[in-house]
């Protein structure tokens, strides 16, 4: 028990020490450079103390469910052989997390927004409101596909290099084409669309699925999902801007 | 009793939010793959602590940070404080008066990034798989750096009005070549380090300054050219963890 204790203490201390910085800079900039009083100090305090309490909960329940979660239907998948059943779940896996994220809600919103102003759309509320529909689903289809993309690379060893490279040519080809007011939307959607819970997931998954394949490696394999679900995303945006 | 109702509130979206992946796993384990998960009562366990660290972690920095990070960047780009409330009103604005801007960007850049948990969840499977030769700490602050760079770039180009796609083009120029040079084993994980520095911490108050320098910089469209931060954010770590294993590799030869 006291050694569990250490333990969380030990932890705490390290999720205090990694958010440190951020205090530092908001008390250093508001201070001193705003020179304003800290406003809601009581309220700030209890902020930083659920931060932290968070973190260290998170980084701990990581360790314990995530990444063994991730690691042993990859493991199962790969025992069991089913490539189809392996793709459809990496592309479950991309569409599902991506589809719901707050951050690609958001965006798709502000996107609307833009195409409206823009004169692209109708600047109805209907018109906005499919918009913004329409183009959190092509998103995470594209996250969708980027896993399956991702898992077949890890299943067959094709070097990550020139898919990525590949990919950022038809970036660099369809910013010549697509209307200008999609570009920076596009651009950041590949940054929004990988959540905290996906993140480990995806990276056990790919890691485990990398370590069960012989002939693989985990370092050099088993990462660069992620990679394609911030890809993917820019390519599909473009062209939905192109398209719509 | 307000502060219960906000935890159980925070609970509540994050479950929300966690539950298509939820069913996704139960739907493959349970009809498709059909074993029992081994240590199934540690798994449950552990997605449990997951859950309200995450929504523990959120509802501190809805309540303390976050309030503070987008008043401040709303402050630090109004004219007001560039100006100084002093007799310059009329000189027009260069890029340079911005300075302040640019030091925040990057620290709050640098700040942000070292307390994402995607990120350190990433830096704990590379030095597991890795066996140690990647560094937890090593490799967050590449990646820090590179979102501390990038975010105070995107800020200059906010306020110099200079195209995004300039930037980001030569951006991935940099990225292919340096993929010909860097150490083999980093590339994938570089590449990775792109997408995970962009989500709960960084992106509201990246998105907080974008906005409030697009709204302030005159002859800005807050709508279109306050995207594009988190564009840079995703982009030059992948530059900064491939320069950090090139000099790695660069100082075990010499």
């Amino acid at each position: 028990m006291n050694q569990a204790f250490f333990a969380l203490l030990k932890s705490m201390g390290d999720s205090l020490r990694d958010l440190l910085p951020i205090i530092l800079v908001i008390s250093f900039f508001q201070l001193f450079v705003l020179q304003q009083p800290i406003p809601n100090f009581i309220d700030i305090l209890l902020g930083t103390f659920f931060v932290v309490l968070g973190l260290t909960f998170f980084i701990y329940g990581l360790n314990m469910s995530l990444f063994p979660i991730g690691d042993s239907m990859a493991h199962a998948f790969a025992r069991k052989g089913s490539v189809s059943w392996l793709l459809l779940f990496a592309f479950a896996l991309g569409f599902g997390t991506t589809v719901a994220e707050p951050a690609l809600i958001a965006v798709s919103k502000e996107a609307a927004a833009v195409a409206a102003s823009a004169g692209m759309i109708e600047p109805s509320a209907t018109a906005r409101h499919s918009y913004a529909t329409q183009l959190r689903y092509t998103v995470a289809v594209s996250v969708g596909l980027a896993i399956v993309i991702g898992v077949l690379r890890i299943l067959r060893g094709w070097s990550i290099h020139y898919m990525i490279m590949g990919g950022y040519l038809l970036v660099v080809v369809m910013t010549g084409f697509a209307p200008e007011e999609i570009i920076g939307i596009a651009y950041d959607s590949g940054g929004v669309t990988t959540s905290t819970i996906t993140v480990p997931l995806v990276t056990a998954l790919g890691v485990g699925l990398a370590s069960s394949i012989e002939g693989r490696s985990p370092l050099v394999d088993g990462f660069g999902l992620i990679a394609f679900a911030s890809l993917t995303p820019i390519i599909f945006v473009m062209g939905f801007g192109m398209l719509v | 009793m307000e502060l219960l109702s906000d935890i159980a509130h925070s609970l509540y979206l994050t479950v929300y939010d966690v539950l298509p992946i939820v069913l996704i796993i139960f739907f493959f384990q349970l009809l498709v793959i059909r074993r029992r998960m081994a240590n199934l009562q540690r798994v449950l366990v552990g997605f449990v602590y997951v859950l309200i660290g995450l929504s523990l972690f959120l509802l501190g920095l809805e309540k303390a940070l976050f309030p503070l990070g987008r008043i401040m960047a709303e402050q630090l780009t109004s004219p007001d404080f560039i100006l100084n409330g002093s007799e310059q009103v009329l000189r027009s604005l260069n890029w340079q008066d911005y300075y302040w801007v640019y030091i925040f960007a990057f620290a709050i850049g640098f700040s942000t990034t070292v307390a994402e948990p995607a990120l350190i969840a990433v830096a704990i499977k590379a030095n597991q798989v890795s066996a140690g030769t990647i560094s937890v700490q090593g490799l967050r602050t590449a990646v820090a750096l590179g979102v501390a760079l990038g975010i105070s770039l995107g800020s200059y180009r906010i306020i110099s009005g200079i195209p995004l796609h300039y930037f980001i083009i030569s951006g991935y120029l940099i990225v292919v070549i340096q993929t010909f040079f860097a150490p083999r084993m980093i590339v994938p994980l570089a590449y990775d380090s792109g997408g995970v520095t962009t989500s709960t911490v960084t992106v509201p108050l990246v998105t907080a300054l974008g906005l409030g320098l697009a709204e302030s910089v005159p002859g800005r469209n807050a709508l279109i050219d306050g995207f594009g931060l988190i564009a840079f954010a995703s982009l030059f770590p992948m530059i900064t963890v491939m320069a950090y294993a090139q000099l790695a590799a660069f100082r075990a030869k010499h």
